[in-house]
């Protein structure tokens, strides 16, 4: 087993625990801790994959922006309310069946793959480099960019409106 | 002589070969050798932060006319070895109500996310931890980091002050780390680049200067945001004694609260050093290219000037109060780095060609420009506001 391995196996083992606390814990702020530790698993994830770009905006937006918010949240909702509520409805079977299938499909789909198992292909250049042109270049994803930045634009502009009614 | 142009390099030879000799693997003794030097680098990092105490509080003595520690030692230097020993003999304090694990894991955090920014500070030409291409961005994750262990502590201390001195801080960390992003992103626009590394080199070579010339608007933007960052006076709301205690870290004692402590002189004296980095050249100096070592010292120099300007503010500014503060942030400084960052943009693509004194002159001009234009604008406004005010004012006069 190579170094690489352990780190991937380890952080898995990490990340698969971590969300499963995510969904069983009674406390909701250490439910909000347990997500940050899921969503850091996933940017070792990104870093081990050279996605350095990838690793550093995952802990930027989810970790410093999106579960701060959500731990905030989470701060201003009643603790007790939650001590004695049963944690499933009643249809969780069903739930668990559709579940279990779809890990099955994803399992053998990925079992499906031609390049299954493969190496990750050598770097050629600086990833941020391509990543960047990329962004921008008329025939990769200029359009996909823009789109996105309109909708955060209209997001603000909405925040601004409904926050600025008298 | 090679070990004074290459030192990390020779130490590096020397350990392999002794290590060889013992019979290990290459990768065994690269492993061992690579993971020492990350220890003895943090043990280097946190007995500056010690020596650090001494430097603050006898900064601050002299700001405010005292002596400041003069007793144990020469110059009270070994003041902090007492300080350290006494928090280390405090009784640790857990509260009845407290969240045990957040609440220990807070001041961990706290420390490491300063810790973290070390991995990526070029010390000099050959001293560094690792060249990372997204550096700029890793600062301002570790940054993020910080913002999750205040929030922790306030939280799991059970305690009303802790949690308002929480979410005090975090509110004046989210939204000062936007001006400080913005103003991360002009040199990286310079440069085209977000390596520390490159930052650094193109500030002398191919007829490269320190970036405070270049866009010194620019540096004043990352000092106060830094400084918000750093939660220190005028932003330091979130331990303001007389409303709140101390803040988000009352409930902590003994070492806890000292890591809480020396993070906080790490982190102003790490800001220090970014700003050196950033715009003041970093190791840059004379010889310091053949001789990393005086690299090194050019740089302590460069960031201890920038932490003892972030102390002068600390010590000199009252607090200013938080809708001041947000509305500073939110209805002047985002707005001016913004603008800033697109007239940066703008001139450096324009003057891309020029000569090199051109290119200065007109980055510097342009920022000169947009400092009047934001003063003329400020005193319109001031006008306005003081001839729509009630004349009653004037008739006491």
């Amino acid at each position: 087993m190579t170094a690489e391995q352990i780190i991937f196996f380890l952080t898995a083992a990490l990340i698969l625990v971590s969300a499963l606390m995510v969904v069983t814990t009674r406390n909701l702020v250490h439910a909000a801790l347990w997500l940050i530790a899921t969503l850091f698993g996933g940017a070792v994830l990104f870093a081990t994959l050279d996605a350095a770009f990838l690793a550093v905006v995952q802990v930027v937006v989810y970790i410093g922006a999106i579960a701060i918010m959500f731990i905030f949240v989470v701060m201003l909702t009643r603790r007790d309310l939650l001590a004695k509520a049963s944690q499933t409805n009643a249809g969780w079977p069903w739930a668990a069946l559709v579940a279990i299938g779809t890990l099955a499909g994803l399992v053998f789909l990925s079992g499906q793959m031609p390049n299954a198992g493969a190496q990750k292909a050598a770097l050629v250049g600086d990833p941020l480099v391509a990543l960047s042109t990329a962004l921008v270049s008329p025939d990769a994803y200029v359009l996909a960019f823009e789109v996105a930045s309109i909708m955060l634009l209209a997001a603000l502009v909405g925040a601004v409106y409904i926050a600025n009614r008298k | 002589m090679e070990f004074l142009t290459d030192p990390i390099k020779v130490i590096y030879d020397w350990l392999m070969s002794v290590l060889s000799g013992w019979g290990w693997a290459d990768w065994v003794s690269a492993l061992v050798i690579n993971l020492l030097a990350i220890v003895v680098f943090i043990l280097i990092v946190m007995v500056l932060d010690i020596i650090l105490v001494w430097v603050e509080r006898k900064v601050v003595a002299r700001f405010q006319d005292r002596l400041g520690p003069n007793r144990v030692g020469p110059f009270g230097l070994f003041q902090p070895f007492p300080d350290i020993i006494k928090l280390i003999l405090k009784e640790d304090i857990t509260p009845e109500g407290a969240d045990r694990v957040p609440f220990n894991l807070a001041p961990i955090l706290s420390l490491a996310s300063v810790l973290f920014l070390w991995a990526v500070v070029p010390l000099s030409s050959r001293i560094y931890g690792v060249d990372l291409n997204v550096a700029l961005l890793y600062l301002v994750a570790a940054g993020s980091i910080g913002t999750l262990s205040i929030i922790l502590a306030g939280w799991s201390s059970n305690n009303k002050y802790a949690l308002m001195g929480a979410y005090r801080m975090v509110s004046n960390m989210i939204s000062y780390e936007i001006p400080m992003v913005i103003a991360l992103l002009i040199p990286t626009v310079i440069v085209g680049s977000m390596s520390l590394k490159a930052i650094t080199e193109a500030q002398f070579t191919n007829g490269g200067v320190w970036f405070v010339l270049i866009s010194p608007l620019g540096a004043l933007i990352f000092l106060i945001a830094a400084i918000a960052e750093l939660g220190r006076s005028p932003f330091d709301l979130h331990e303001g004694e007389s409303e709140i205690v101390s803040g988000y870290h009352i409930e902590y004692s003994g070492m806890k609260f000292g890591l809480f402590y020396a993070g906080e002189l790490l982190h102003a004296f790490t800001f220090g050093g970014f700003i050196a980095v950033l715009f003041f050249g970093g190791w840059h100096g004379p010889w310091a290219e053949q001789y990393p070592l005086l690299g090194v010292f050019y740089f302590v120099i460069k960031a201890m000037i920038g932490y003892w300007v972030i102390m002068w503010v600390k010590y000199t500014v009252p607090r200013i109060r938080i809708d001041h503060m947000l509305a500073f942030n939110w209805k002047f400084l985002t707005p001016l780095a913004f603008v800033l960052l697109m007239v940066t943009a703008l001139t450096h693509r324009i003057l891309l060609d020029a000569p090199t004194w051109l290119y200065v002159a007109g980055m510097f001009l342009s920022n000169v420009v947009l400092v009047w234009l934001t003063v003329e604008l400020m005193r319109a406004q001031a006008r306005r506001k003081r001839q729509s005010l009630p004349v009653i004012a004037a008739v006491e006069h």
